[in-house]
């Protein structure tokens, strides 16, 4: 790979971030794992930054950092062209690190249980207040009760032109077609945006 | 989990690491310059003679030479296969950094893409999958 020693330069090794975010439970792993070759990352985080409000951190003799896991899956295009997927941590508390996730990332996916679409509400928020291409993805559980896109759409109160799709998680065919939507609405909004700033010189 | 009670180890993976991660970066908890972004390529001289026997370099250092030799790695990557947290990692990529033994990639963000024919390559390589 010749083209990746050009140090710093503008090189021909293109790496795409998307994220996977949802509430604890609703099949992260189970996406990531199902479209790529899943392997877990672990980050040590100070404490003082995971749990700043609950944490005593004054004592040495105390634990001072947490380990964080993170799922990392990588889908290699072709030499040079690879989609990166990182589970975002289910937990409030380590928001921080959804910062450095979410920087440079191509887009997202929310992914949701409709038995608990209020643990979507977070992850929406964020992409949408950070300006990040996402979609939602319904995952459809067994037993759980069916519903229309329109109604998840509804429920989560979207921007307009915010792909809800469904899916099942477990099946690789689904997950491919969850990341087919997101880098074609990534795409578009990316379109979108070039096409504002060449308006507004 | 072994049943045999002479085989049990007194630690196990609940015990945490028996080396203590400031050991293995010699107190350091973040890399000196550059940080590292996480699909970072990071890439070395496949040339193993130029840092074997360099006994300022640790194992993990090693370890981490040993597979960009091999060819290119993000450092997601480098993390998972040298099963090491994503710090330690940054601070033993800054060290090799520091001394001209790694040379880094940054990923192309998507804000500065030239055009849409690479998002078009992507879906094409998604749906070939």
């Amino acid at each position: 790979m010749d083209s990746a020693r050009s140090d710093g330069q503008a090189s021909s090794y293109v790496a795409l971030k998307i994220l996977v975010a949802g509430g604890f439970g609703v099949g992260k792993t189970t996406m990531v794992g199902a479209v790529s070759e899943i392997r877990p990352l672990r980050t040590e985080e100070p404490l003082s930054e995971a749990g700043r409000s609950v944490d005593d951190t004054a004592s040495v003799n105390r634990k001072r950092t947490t380990t964080v896991a993170l799922d990392y899956g990588r889908i290699t295009i072709r030499e040079g062209l690879a989609l990166y997927l990182f589970g975002t941590p289910g937990q409030d508390r380590f928001w921080f690190l959804w910062d450095e996730l979410a920087q440079g990332a191509l887009g997202a996916v929310v992914l949701a249980d409709t038995r608990r679409l209020e643990d979507s509400f977070a992850a929406v928020d964020y992409f949408e207040h950070r300006d990040i291409p996402f979609i939602v993805a319904v995952n459809s559980f067994d037993g759980a009760r069916r519903y229309r896109c329109e109604e998840v759409e509804q429920a989560l109160d979207l921007d307009p032109g915010t792909p809800v799709v469904l899916c099942d998680a477990r099946e690789r065919a689904s997950g491919k077609e969850v990341l087919i939507a997101v880098v074609e609405h990534a795409s578009r909004r990316h379109k979108e945006r070039r096409a504002q700033r060449a308006q507004s010189g | 989990m072994n049943d045999d009670p002479g085989q049990q180890r007194w630690y196990d993976e609940d015990a945490g690491p028996l080396v203590r991660l400031y050991a293995l970066t010699r107190g350091r908890a973040r890399p000196r310059q550059e940080v590292f972004d996480l699909i970072a390529l990071i890439s070395a001289p496949p040339d193993p003679a130029r840092y074997r026997n360099d006994p300022t370099l640790g194992p993990e250092h090693t370890a981490v030479l040993d597979l960009t030799a091999r060819g290119a790695r993000s450092v997601a990557d480098l993390a998972a296969d040298c099963d090491l947290p994503i710090g330690v990692t940054r601070v033993i990529l800054s060290d090799l950094l520091e001394v001209g033994l790694i040379h880094v990639s940054r990923p192309l963000v998507p804000d500065r893409m030239p055009d849409e024919r690479l998002l078009q390559e992507v879906l094409d390589g998604l749906r070939a999958l």
